[in-house]
């Protein structure tokens, strides 16, 4: 290498190779963006409540024990399928709050050797939001991931 | 220690240490809580602790960097920082930030405030006014390593150094933006969250491995940095188009699983690379160093780089294969050994370089040092062990068999115990690097032979 190669020359293909995959990453990365907002997931029903409900989620700190569409910590069960794995129908707004706050509001257990939630004191409107962003992430077109419904 | 203004980086790597310390006093609390989940759930529920766990590891070893930057930057370019002021101010915005959001987490404070209170995007959870003091510290540091570098001689490590910082600064821009739409907001995490760890911060890995390569080995520099240039080149080739590998399963295209399997399989060769370099040098290298620990662990870092984030990446990295392990402990266990070899061992190794120097002594602390590399790496490498095979468990059971999350967890009881047991020997290991660092004022143990 040190006949065929000099130092300039390491550090132009460093650099030109460099602007050549980052003009590639940018590319993939505007197509992606267009992806992501037309086909795999729905404007539509990206409601206000869907996105108040993500603010709650970013609040509480949720991911730092749950994960959501596989990314966080691991020590809480996947929550981008939880609407899937309680058996709640996409549209039903009610029946996803009124889960979503039995659960929560059972919470935390207190069971000895289990993982304790901590509590968090939501209103209705709050409940309704967070359910709201669950439903809707639910619908997000992930590659048929997770494997199945245990998250 | 040539110049004045060097000392600065004793500042920051004091800091770095202090908020490493915490960062595994963290670790081990929240290991325990995985063996004995009853343990602190009211006063310090787990997320809390995982948040101060995962920051403080990140803003000690930004310091670390930062410190490194300050220590290197006045040799490479033979001339003092251009202003010692602006880089103790920096430090100090960064120390009210951090204190800033450890005790918001810690107590809670400003709860839904946008500004003040808690902001849960996994490690960007600092509070937007954290966030701000960030960009405003980064600012100040580039603005006076920039004016020293460019007033002063040019070097290849400089040249890398300044522009993996830069790069770090620029992409946590993209911490600001936060769609409501959760695969977008995803989509942009990653441009900071992977074009650090797998872009820019490869480069601040490669050249300050570089530079202490280039002191402890005493090869040439031409030869140093023709391969400093080869290694970041093949880092960025692989590493941003391996962005990729993130891209699966987050609404994102389905053409990501190939562009990310192949670029991600290729980010071990830097890697590699890297570690063929450090040892290559050493063997090549005539100069015998007195400094056999930083010798040590710059060897390490390489090698558990290597494994950490080269091997353990490519374990779990093919779309095939992490369609079932996604999201599973398996990660877990990829990130902790990736982040203990790529990034914790260079900032120690390059510590223990610079504290002999820094503090006008000679490095009497070498079997102290040397010893809390062995306990702290093989803690980190018997915890990697106990994760993969936990999430080897979890992936089957989980992903395959369909079990339930929490039934699988009490499957994994007896991993993580082995996992807590670990994690001491790394919190042993690091105390004892801190006090070989800042305490003997002697020779622990007396060399055979008396210095010529």
């Amino acid at each position: 290498m040190r006949e065929t190669m000099t130092k300039s020359m390491a550090r132009n293909i460093f650099y030109g190779g460099s602007l050549f995959f980052i003009a590639i990453f940018l590319g993939l990365s505007a197509q992606s963006h267009r992806y992501i907002v037309t086909t795999s997931t729905n404007a539509e029903t990206l409601t206000p409540s869907v996105v108040a409900g993500k603010r709650i989620w970013e609040q509480k700190a949720c991911i730092d024990c749950h994960t959501i569409i596989g990314e966080g910590a691991y020590f809480a069960p996947e929550l981008s399928n939880v609407m899937t794995r309680w058996g709640i129908e996409p549209g039903d707004h009610a029946g996803a709050k009124d889960a979503l706050a039995a659960w929560m509001g059972a919470m935390p257990s207190g069971v000895e050797g289990r993982r304790q939630m901590p509590h968090f004191d939501l209103t209705d409107a709050q409940y309704q939001d967070l359910a709201d962003f669950l439903l809707w992430v639910d619908t997000i077109d992930t590659q048929g991931w997770p494997p199945n419904d245990a998250g | 220690m040539k110049y004045q203004t060097q000392k600065i980086a004793l500042a920051y790597m004091g800091t770095a240490l202090g908020l490493f310390a915490i960062q595994v006093l963290m670790g081990l609390i929240i290991g325990w809580i995985y063996v004995q989940p009853n343990f602190l759930s009211e006063l310090l529920p787990f997320n809390i602790g995982r948040m101060l766990h995962t920051n403080a590891l990140i803003v000690w070893l930004i310091l670390g960097f930062f410190g490194a930057a300050y220590f290197l930057i006045p040799e490479e370019s033979e001339r003092e920082i251009h202003s010692p002021f602006l880089a103790y101010l920096q430090l100090a915005i960064l120390v009210v930030g951090t204190l800033g959001a450890v005790l918001t987490y810690t107590f809670n404070l400003f709860e839904g405030n946008i500004l003040l209170g808690k902001d849960g995007r996994e490690f960007l959870e600092q509070p937007l006014w954290v966030k701000g003091g960030i960009v405003v510290a980064a600012l100040i540091f580039l603005f006076n390593v920039s004016m020293t570098v460019l007033k002063g001689r040019k070097t290849a490590i400089t040249n890398i150094l300044l522009l993996g910082l830069w790069g770090l600064a620029l992409l946590f821009l993209f911490a600001f933006y936060n769609p409501g739409n959760l695969a977008l907001d995803k989509q942009y995490w990653w441009y900071v969250v992977h074009l650090w760890v797998e872009g820019v911060w490869e480069l601040i890995m490669a050249a300050i491995l570089a530079y202490l390569m280039l002191k402890l080995t005493g090869v040439d520099r031409e030869v140093v940095e023709k391969w400093l240039y080869v290694i970041v080149a093949l880092s960025l080739f692989s590493g941003i188009l391996g962005t990729g590998h993130h891209y699966y399963w987050i609404g994102t295209p389905g053409y990501w699983q190939w562009i990310g399997s192949i670029f991600s399989s290729l980010e071990v060769i830097p890697f590699f690379a890297m570690m063929a370099f450090a040892f290559v040098m050493v063997w090549k290298g005539r100069r015998d160093h007195p400094n056999k620990a930083a010798l040590l662990w710059s060897l390490g870092c390489a090698t558990l780089a290597f494994f950490g984030a080269g091997v353990w990446g490519f374990l779990h990295t093919l779309h095939g294969v992490n369609f079932y392990t996604h999201g599973t402990q398996i990660t877990a266990a990829h990130g902790h050994l990736a982040f203990f070899g790529a990034y914790v061992s260079l900032n120690l190794a390059i510590m223990s370089y610079a504290f002999p120097m820094l503090r006008g002594r000679d490095p009497y602390n070498q079997v102290l040092n040397m010893a809390s590399f062995w306990l702290m790496s093989g803690g980190m490498v018997f915890m990697t062990f106990t994760l993969t095979f936990a999430g080897t468990v979890q992936t089957h059971l989980q992903r395959v068999m369909g079990m339930a999350y929490m039934e699988v967890q009490d499957q994994l009881w007896l991993f993580y115990v082995m996992r807590f047991g670990s994690g001491v020997a790394v919190v042993l290991g690091a105390g004892l690097f801190i006090y070989a660092l800042a305490m003997p004022r002697r020779e622990v143990v007396a060399r055979a032979v008396a210095a010529e």
